[in-house]
């Protein structure tokens, strides 16, 4: 650079002149939120308009975890409030959707993507405020992708006798939906679309921390015209979540949340009739072979577990990593991570955002304390993090073995615990050695390799040289302690439908 | 005093252009009462050469595309045929002799029918394809893949709903298309070719020839650059000669039942329109470390 | 940097080459080993981190700093078989003035013409900081024998050029041929530096016609191995040129290879860069791959030419504070 400086005197100063020494800094390039209305107050939406909360329905605040502004008062639907909006459900069912075609019924839904897509930028940045996961994730993939769910079983509202369980299946009824707060639109989007185009209604619970998005979704159904109380909206806690899924009037239980909750819904439906799909923990292994392509197996690792600030149930949250490449890949792991950018979740730039909520960064924090005080190695990304807000910079735990917490139980956070393995079996062997099977990962340039592993890997969902792939046209859902169901694909709607032949 | 309208031209669509025949021909085309509607271009063999070289061109971009970018943009397109709903309506009841509210009814099902087609685009695959279970340890699986190029004699007499449920199920796969429109009722197919136009519909995946049928319909079931042929508007006599000139290059046709009465195209359609136009591929590959 | 203690590397390219590959006799064998021994690289992987460094949004200060080290990165060129004494001037004076009514504007880094036309270059330059390159080797198609290519190298050394920009046989390559590449690269660099010249060596490995991600990381590895200063995409003249993701596969190798032997080499992605949005794409790709390092004229260049027009209107732009036009930048 010392030429440069040396041109004639008569040369102004440039830019260039003040390089700082580390390179290349972004400077900040946040998003706007102007194009989103936030009301000072939300109701329930039950039967196609917003209503207020009734007896033993109480107000409860959404808090923006980057800042911990509040964003909304929103209600927590009590007793009477979910008879209303189970009641209403089955009205629309009774009189209006059950009559309709399906070709009329995806006409609604392709209304309903239209609109999400004509609506995307607003989605995207209160996803971002609500949630606190980067703009970049929400704009670039949770609105798009869950926009698309809606488009994909638009086309199967009018094509039911295709989907493999008879000429005439019919719908179950009236379904209630439970859904969790990591991926709030993109959640809500794998529960309501399928349902809709199998012929049901339903009435949904977002989540406690996340009902923003769910909020304007209801708006969105109204633009479309859709028919009042085809769906409903009950925002709430896990106390209105239980009074929803043990309603007798409800047909149907979704759910998408812990393992733990997801075993005391299957307990209270028990022996009721009501159809049941849960969607719940994981703690899905990486595999990572001696002949992995290096380079895009980190970025599949980085992905795998800090993508949503590790917020995801198929989260790549163990690396089981080939012995003989264990050195290189972790310290790869630890330069990569080094360009991760966590911070301000509107910022375009940022990689890794805010954690969800308090409760769930005290957990994150506890668990990472227990990996230390197990005696596996802790190293903590340098990070400055916000002085408001919940933040957990990137971690990585080495020296863990099968036995220690970090292995076993769901962190939900950005944090990766590394394990080896030595032979193809042992790997599998590990990876499977979980009450979990949600996900898994394999990283080998070797076809056959993969194959052969991808056979015997207890997991619903498997990622060859890939990770956190999505498609609506792609089925998910887990083995074992993961839940049982699958959302996605032609086996998506098989849950909201009981086979049928046309007389 | 009455406005004087200004009257549409009707000329070919190819390429993603409207051009005229570059045989310079015309021919008038008739209200079902005999009285004029329009001249419309009388197109060529060369004008079908051109159509195959430009649906060729394009099969790589648009079979290469996503199923779900197709089933947009076909969507698009409904809603464009949505948008220009009284201009189909005037040239059904026209052209088919029917009264307005019957030619809506037969708009809105032509609609409704494009609809339908543009959600199979990413479904097709679940059905007609999947996993085999083989006897060893491979994985084995099949995968439909579209075939081509298709040439396709749109029916005579429906002149929207049936061209409509001809055309949509094979550009929905993928394939691209070279459709000899109804010889009488030309009109809704160059309205249509203009709702493709404006649609994010790439220029080359269809292409509509207005014409005689007979006279082009033999040089498109020669072509050997043509590797499927739909015969739905084929004349009852044209029927064996084009499927001897098909079987030449051993194209994929689909022809109507022998004996068969017309068809009704008010009913609904299930596979057998998409899947005569899919190949099969089946890849083994082992499982093993 | 890169350019400190070049001459005692490079002169020593057969015995790093061994140690580096661990051999102790090179050949194609022996080449063939160590090459298809480096990890594959997934292409769908590749493409999608180029896809994830290219949403990165520069804004303001960072946007300014980045333009005015992309006009400093940029290897003006003009390679074409009209090229005149009069076309080489006039890309001179704009290299050493971008921006005729803003000094503040950087010279680019280099020019880079046919070899023929060097000394015309040498003296348009003289007195600034902007350096002449001249490719060499039968350019483009690097279809010659050896004399031939060395005679060409010697020539442009000969006349003054700081920088030569070589092309590798794609056909010895291609078929497996790496000791002859490699040896061809060794004796190009030694022409360099022949009777005092110090030229620097920038080593085109033509990546469209490499085709896979692979192959690219393989010539990578190879011309470094060999004596390269500088490893560069394409030649410009065939119809796949510098793409994000094949910068990407090489600034990796750069990476590794300084990570194994100490010593930086540098990038240069050429043709098919044409707006400013794409340069700092790359940008963004040099600091978050290959790192901070990289990120001046002596680690990495842009062989460009409508490039710069657009560099000093996004410059002018965010100066002016409103969008600017073709008028407004001069057309060479």
């Amino acid at each position: 650079m010392d030429g440069t400086k040396n041109v004639a005197a008569t040369k102004a100063k440039t830019t260039l002149d003040t390089v700082p020494a580390v390179g290349f800094e972004y400077a900040p390039a946040p998003e706007s939120r102007a194009v989103v209305d936030i009301a000072p107050s939300y109701g329930l939406f039950i039967g196609g308009e917003f209503v207020e909360g009734g007896e033993g329905s109480t107000r409860f605040d959404s808090l923006n975890p980057a800042t911990e502004e509040v964003l909304s008062s929103v209600t927590a639907a009590g007793v009477g409030d979910i008879e209303r909006a189970v009641t209403a459900a089955r009205t629309a069912y009774d009189t209006v959707w059950s009559k309709l075609s399906g070709s009329d019924r995806g006409k609604y839904l392709f209304r309903i993507a239209r609109i999400m897509q004509e609506r995307a930028r607003e989605f995207a940045v209160l996803e971002t405020l609500d949630n606190g996961k980067p703009i970049k994730e929400s704009r670039d993939f949770d609105v798009p992708t869950a926009a698309a769910h809606f488009f994909y079983y638009a086309g199967w509202a009018d094509k039911l006798e295709y989907a493999g369980l008879g000429s005439s299946p019919r719908p179950r009824g009236v379904v209630g939906q439970v859904i969790p707060w990591n991926f709030p639109l993109l959640m809500l989007s794998w529960k309501i679309a399928p349902a809709l185009a199998a012929g049901n209604t339903v009435v949904l619970k977002p989540a406690e921390t996340t009902p923003l998005t769910a909020l304007l979704f209801a708006e969105v159904c109204r633009q479309a015209d859709l028919p009042p109380g085809v769906v409903n909206i009950v925002t709430g806690d896990g106390e209105t979540g239980r009074l929803l899924v043990e309603h007798p009037g409800v047909n149907k239980v979704a759910f998408t949340g812990s393992t733990e909750v997801g075993k005391a819904i299957a307990r209270s439906v028990a022996g009721s009739g009501k159809g049941l799909t849960l969607e719940l923990g994981g703690k899905a292994a990486n595999i990572v072979y001696d002949d992995a392509p290096i380079d895009e197996a980190i970025e599949g690792i980085v992905n795998g577990i800090f993508f949503n600030q590790g917020h995801v149930c198929c989260a790549g949250s163990r690396l089981l990593v080939q012995e003989s490449i264990a050195d290189d890949v972790v310290a790869r792991l630890q330069r990569r991570i080094g360009t991760l950018r966590l911070g301000d979740p509107m910022d375009k730039n940022t990689d890794v955002g805010a954690i969800n909520s308090a409760a769930q960064l005290e957990r994150i924090t506890e668990l990472t304390a227990a990996g230390e005080a197990e005696g596996a190695t802790r190293w903590t990304a340098a990070c400055d993090l916000p002085g408001r807000g919940y933040w957990f910079a990137p971690t990585i735990f080495t020296n863990v073995s099968q036995a220690h917490r970090i292995a076993q139980q769901e962190v939900f956070g950005p944090v990766l615990a590394v394990l080896t393995f030595r032979t193809p079996a042992e790997a599998v062997a590990k990876a499977n050695n979980t009450p979990y099977g949600l996900s898994a990962g394999i990283w080998s340039d070797k076809g056959s390799r993969v194959l052969w592993t991808a056979d015997r890997l207890r997991a619903g969902v498997v990622w060859a040289n890939t990770f956190n792939k999505f498609d609506p046209a792609s089925p998910f859902g887990g083995y074992k302690e993961s839940g049982y169901g699958r959302e996605g694909g032609r086996h998506g709607l098989v849950p909201y439908l009981m086979s049928g032949a046309s007389a | 005093m009455t406005r004087l309208e200004v009257r549409k031209t009707y000329k070919l669509y190819v390429g993603g252009k409207f051009p005229r025949s570059e045989s310079g021909r015309s021919y008038q085309v008739s209200d079902a009462k005999g009285g004029f509607l329009a001249n419309v271009a009388q197109g060529s063999r060369k004008d079908a050469r051109d159509a195959v070289q430009a649906a060729r061109a394009a099969f790589s971009g648009w079979s290469g595309a996503t199923a779900y970018n197709r089933g947009q943009v076909l969507y698009r397109v409904a809603e464009v045929m949505e948008g220009r709903r009284s201009q189909f309506v005037d040239e059904v009841a026209a052209l088919e002799g029917l009264s307005k509210a019957a030619a809506a009814s037969v708009v809105d099902l032509a609609i409704d029918r494009w609809v339908w087609y543009a959600g199979w685009s990413d479904k097709i695959g679940h059905l007609a394809g999947g996993a085999n279970p083989v006897a060893g340890p491979y994985f084995n699986l099949s995968v439909p893949e579209p075939t081509g190029v298709v040439a396709v004699l749109a029916p005579q007499e429906s002149s929207l709903l049936g061209l409509v449920s001809v055309l949509a199920p094979i550009i929905v796969t993928g394939n691209t298309v070279v459709l000899i429109s109804s010889q009488d009722r030309p009109l809704p197919a160059v309205t249509l070719a203009e709702c493709l136009a404006t649609s994010d519909v790439p220029g080359g995946v269809v292409n509509v020839i207005t014409g005689r049928t007979a006279e082009i319909a033999e040089h498109l079931a020669a072509h050997a650059d043509v590797n499927g042929l739909d015969l739905a508007g084929a004349a009852p006599d044209q029927l064996v000669p084009l499927q001897v000139l098909a079987a030449d290059t051993l194209k994929r046709v689909l022809a109507p039942q022998p004996g068969t009465p017309t068809a009704d195209w008010t009913q609904t359609p299930g596979l057998e329109r998409m899947l005569p136009f899919l190949e099969t591929k089946t890849v083994w590959h082992p499982k093993g470390t | 940097m890169s350019l400190a203690d070049t001459s005692h590397t490079r002169e020593l390219a057969p015995s790093t080459a061994r140690d580096v590959t661990g051999t102790s006799h090179l050949d194609d064998a022996s080449l063939r080993r160590f090459l298809h021994g480096l990890p594959g690289v997934d292409e769908v992987g590749a493409k999608a981190r180029a896809a994830d460094l290219s949403t990165r949004s520069i804004k303001t200060t960072s946007k300014a700093w980045a333009l005015d080290l992309a006009i400093s990165m940029v290897d003006l060129t003009t390679l074409e078989g009209s090229d005149t004494p009069g076309k080489v001037r006039a890309l001179c004076a704009k290299a050493v003035r971008p921006d005729a009514d803003d000094p503040s504007c950087p010279p680019v880094g280099a020019v880079c013409v046919y070899n023929d036309l060097v000394p015309i270059a040498i003296e348009a330059v003289r007195g600034s900081t902007v350096k002449v390159a001249a490719v060499a080797t039968a350019f483009p198609s690097g279809r010659a024998n050896l004399p031939v290519k060395l005679a060409d190298t010697a020539d442009a050394v000969a006349a003054g050029a700081h920088e030569i920009d070589m092309v590798i046989d794609r056909g010895a390559f291609l078929s497996g041929r790496y000791l002859q590449v490699f040896e061809e690269i060794a004796a190009v660099a030694a022409a360099c530096r022949a009777h005092g010249a110090n030229a620097h060596l920038k080593v085109i490995l033509e990546t469209g016609e490499l085709v896979t991600y692979d192959n690219v990381r393989r010539a990578s590895w190879l011309a470094m191995l060999a004596g390269a200063d500088f490893i560069k995409t394409s030649t410009g003249k065939v119809p796949v040129a510098a793409t994000l993701p094949v910068t990407l596969v090489m600034l990796e190798a750069v990476r590794d290879w300084r990570q194994q032997t100490g010593r930086i080499i540098g990038v240069k992605p050429a043709g098919g860069i044409r707006t400013a949005k794409d340069a700092l794409k790359y940008l963004v790709t040099v600091s978050e791959v290959a790192g901070a390092d990289w990120l001046n004229p002596d680690c990495f260049r842009f062989g460009a030419s409508t490039l710069l027009n657009d560099l000093l209107m996004q410059r002018k732009k965010l100066s002016s504070g409103h969008y600017t036009g073709a008028d407004y930048v001069t057309l060479d």
